[in-house]
């Protein structure tokens, strides 16, 4: 009777411990990786630059044909300690419609995010990763990987033929254009 | 549930293993004394963890590893606290390494037969201040740069083969890149690879042969769990304790106080750093080779030979250990090393808090690292050139240096240097601070202040037609005349477009463009001085934009161009045409006295 008594007190004693052993020790384990997964987590904290209207290039560099020309978009950037100044951020297609409307169309396929290339025999977009294709006004041809058209950009013409572009990059791979916030 | 946990125990034999890490038999039961090595292993654990997290935001390069590191410390969500965590961590560990190993040694666990598991004790030791040392250098600032410098010159003096040592480890000649990649790659692979390795051994060994069980003992035999786990497991939470109270040790008693580890300004080979001092736990060291006995070709004694035999010594205490008195030795010779060590670190900081010049280095490093970190946040960022542009580049940290350098020989700014300390030269020119503000003018035009050292009291024009000018005609003044100086003061001083008068001046717009009138047409000014319209006959400095940026850089360039004191110029270099200085350092010279910097709390400076 007294033996089991004991042996009672000594099981009580000994959950107490085992518990405080791994609740102390768990705390002092995790602090440290608490506080690196909070600065691993910091990005999710960041906002992208909002889109905002930058002048690309001026109606004389446009042919009047319709065909698409390149172009890089050049705006002020912020890379993580680094600012630069005017420095490319992405790219844009540019093309002058018949009836002299100017369209503009992010260069990177909503698929997985590849520069597509213009083709001129083709008349059209392809992307050289998973062969995506548009036509030259960015619809999607049927068959193509990419679940929506080439991202259109809103397009500005300001005095003396300047060409502004509203740039922003949307998320890929999505039936809808969702700007990367 | 249980029939998972047997295939996974069939297949891998985990229960087993954990059940013998548990249930190693404690001699004597759990006590106190044998929780240091788990805290060292714990102190591992937190600085692999932490040490992956930081990397994660780290870059090695002379651009942007103290730009990286700025970065995680006060830009990144939680940055400070990891930082803090690793930082504090290493020096706890150097802490515990020394607690480890004295109580190693005074319960006589290092020896036989756990001679080989002491000397891979003593190798992790040297690992782990390896790991401190190159760590160390990782932020790439001022304090890290110059301090490493020293332990790689070292290095250097090893016979033989110290200067091709040196030029591996530093990858190079000089202090590059190279000793960044070189350094990280040593601080977060080789070196904790090693630890691993040898922590895995030493365990092992330490599993093997059993805990030296302190004799008598108190108590019957116990299992390692839960007793001697839980009083493991309070002494890391103790220790970790002290590592956040150390990272938060400022801020808890002063709002603005710095949290976590510090970082100094970004290093710069042309920047003098007398605050240049190792970490705390290698003062000794550093101390040693003050010592005037090894002065001269000495150094290298102190540097490599006495601690090598120290170390030796230490390394062969389980053989000397079998004499009969040897355990006994031991114990006194790492008393005797412990003590010098301490008494070593109390001098080194006994000196250095009687040196009033390293005081005052230490509070101009901190200036330059708080005015660098605003830099750093400011809307205009790092350029890719690196941080340590931002303060070259900087007016306000550039300004009093060359004020003091160039200047300050004859000049004062506010009765100093420039920098805020006194000159034993007597004062020879003008006191500058506020040079072109109204107040300075009003200075400048008093009957009572011109002939004073603070203007022109030291210099040839101290009975010159201007303090003639002034200590006979506008002594005289009636109340009507000097309400029109006091608006010739607003003209001119309007001239310089000074930052902390914009308000003022475009208010009274009016009562300047009064002023202006009066100083051409009623004044005497024009009589010496040429104002806006081009006078040949004009022999005094030119008012035209006095005291703006160009009129100040072009009056540094050459003080005796025909447009300020022509031939008549006292003792002043012509600064920029005898290239004295720089016409960039002209530029800040004349920001600074201008008060044109960049300044946080100023919303003019973000647009």
């Amino acid at each position: 009777m007294e033996l089991k008594e004991t042996t009672q007190k000594t099981d009580r004693r000994d959950f107490v411990k085992r518990a405080l052993a791994v609740v102390i020790g768990g705390i002092a384990g995790l602090v440290p990786a608490a506080a690196g997964l909070m600065v691993l987590l910091d990005p999710l904290r960041r906002k992208a630059a909002a889109g905002a209207a930058i002048k690309v290039t001026t109606l004389e560099a446009l042919p009047k044909d319709g065909v698409p020309r390149k172009f890089p978009v050049l705006a002020n950037r912020t890379d993580a300690w680094n600012k630069y100044a005017n420095v490319p951020v992405g790219a844009v297609y540019l093309r002058r419609t018949s009836e002299g409307i100017v369209e503009a169309f992010n260069v990177v396929c909503p698929h997985a995010g590849c520069f597509v290339d213009f083709s001129a025999e083709r008349n059209g977009f392809l992307c050289p990763c998973h062969n995506s294709s548009f036509t030259v006004a960015g619809k999607i041809n049927p068959g193509s990987p990419s679940p929506r058209d080439l991202d259109a950009l809103p397009v500005e013409l300001r005095q003396d033929g300047e060409v502004w572009v509203v740039f922003q990059n949307f998320k890929t791979g999505e039936k809808e254009k969702v700007p990367v916030a | 549930m249980k029939m998972l946990f047997d295939w996974v125990e069939q297949r891998t034999g985990v229960r087993k293993l954990t059940h013998e890490a548990l249930f190693e038999n404690v001699p004597g039961g759990s006590r106190w004394r044998y929780v240091w090595g788990s805290t060292l292993t714990f102190g591992l654990a937190v600085q692999f963890i932490t040490g992956i997290f930081l990397w994660m935001g780290y870059s090695p390069s002379a651009q942007t590893a103290w730009e990286s590191v700025n970065y995680i410390q006060n830009e990144m969500y939680g940055g400070w606290l990891l930082r803090g965590i690793h930082h504090y961590t290493a020096q706890a560990m150097t802490v515990l390494l020394v607690l480890h190993l004295m109580q190693v040694l005074i319960d006589g666990a290092y020896k036989a037969p756990r001679e080989v598991n002491f000397w891979f004790g003593l190798l992790l030791l040297q690992l782990v201040l390896a790991l401190s040392l190159t760590g160390y250098l990782l932020p790439w600032d001022q304090k890290g740069y110059w301090a490493t410098k020293v332990a790689t010159s070292i290095l250097g003096i090893t016979p033989v083969v110290g200067g091709s040592l040196q030029r591996i480890v530093i990858g190079g000649a000089d202090y590059g890149h190279h000793t960044l990649t070189r350094f990280f790659a040593l601080h977060a692979g080789v070196l904790p690879g090693a630890v691993i390795a040898l922590v895995v051994g030493h365990i092992y060994l330490f599993r093997r042969h059993g805990i030296t069980a302190k004799e008598p003992k108190r108590k019957p035999d116990a299992a390692f769990w839960p007793d001697q786990v839980l009083k493991d497991a309070v002494a890391c939470l103790a220790v970790l304790a002290t590592v956040l109270f150390l990272i938060l040790r400022q801020r808890m008693f002063s709002a603005s106080g710095e949290l976590g580890a510090e970082l100094g300004a970004p290093a710069d080979p042309s920047e003098p750093y007398s605050a240049a001092r190792p970490d705390w736990y290698f003062l000794f060291l550093f101390q040693l080779l003050k010592l005037k006995v090894f002065a001269g070709s000495g150094e290298i004694w102190g540097a490599i030979i006495i601690p090598s035999l120290v170390m030796l010594v230490i390394f062969l205490m389980p053989f000397l250990g079998k004499w009969k008195l040897g355990h006994r030795f031991n114990l006194g010779f790492i008393s005797c090393v412990l003590a010098g060590a301490g008494l070593l670190t109390y001098l080194a900081v006994a000196e250095d808090a009687k040196n009033s010049n390293y005081q005052l280095a230490v509070k101009s490093a901190d200036r330059e690292a708080e005015r660098v970190k605003a830099l750093a946040h400011s809307p205009m960022g790092i350029p890719s050139s690196g941080a340590v542009t931002l303060l070259r580049n900087d007016a306000l940290t550039q300004g009093p240096k060359l004020f003091a350098k160039n200047c300050a020989s004859c000049h004062r700014f506010d009765g100093s240097d420039g920098t805020g300390q006194p000159v034993k030269d007597p004062q020879l020119a003008s006191d500058l601070k506020g040079f072109g503000s109204r107040a300075w003018l009003t200075g400048l035009l008093d009957p009572e202040r011109i002939s004073t050292t603070n203007y022109f009291g030291g210099t040839k024009f101290k009975d010159g037609k201007m303090s003639k000018f002034v200590k006979k005609e506008v002594a005289h003044y009636t109340p009507e005349q000097k309400e029109q100086l006091q608006k010739v003061i607003a003209a001119v001083s309007a001239e310089a477009q000074l930052k902390s008068q914009l308000g003022v001046d475009q208010q009274e717009a009016a009562m300047i463009g009064e002023g202006r009138t009066l100083l051409r047409e009623t004044m005497k000014c024009t009589d010496c001085h040429q104002f806006q319209v081009k006078d040949q006959d004009a022999f005094a400095p030119d008012l035209t934009g006095y005291g703006s940026k160009a009129w100040l850089t072009r009056f540094l360039t050459n003080p005796g161009h025909a447009d300020f004191y022509g031939d008549r110029n006292d003792r002043m270099p012509a600064f920029g045409e005898k290239q004295i200085l720089s016409s960039a350092e002209i530029g800040l010279l004349a920001d600074w006295l201008r008060g044109e910097w960049y300044d946080p709390g100023d919303k003019k400076s973000e647009e």
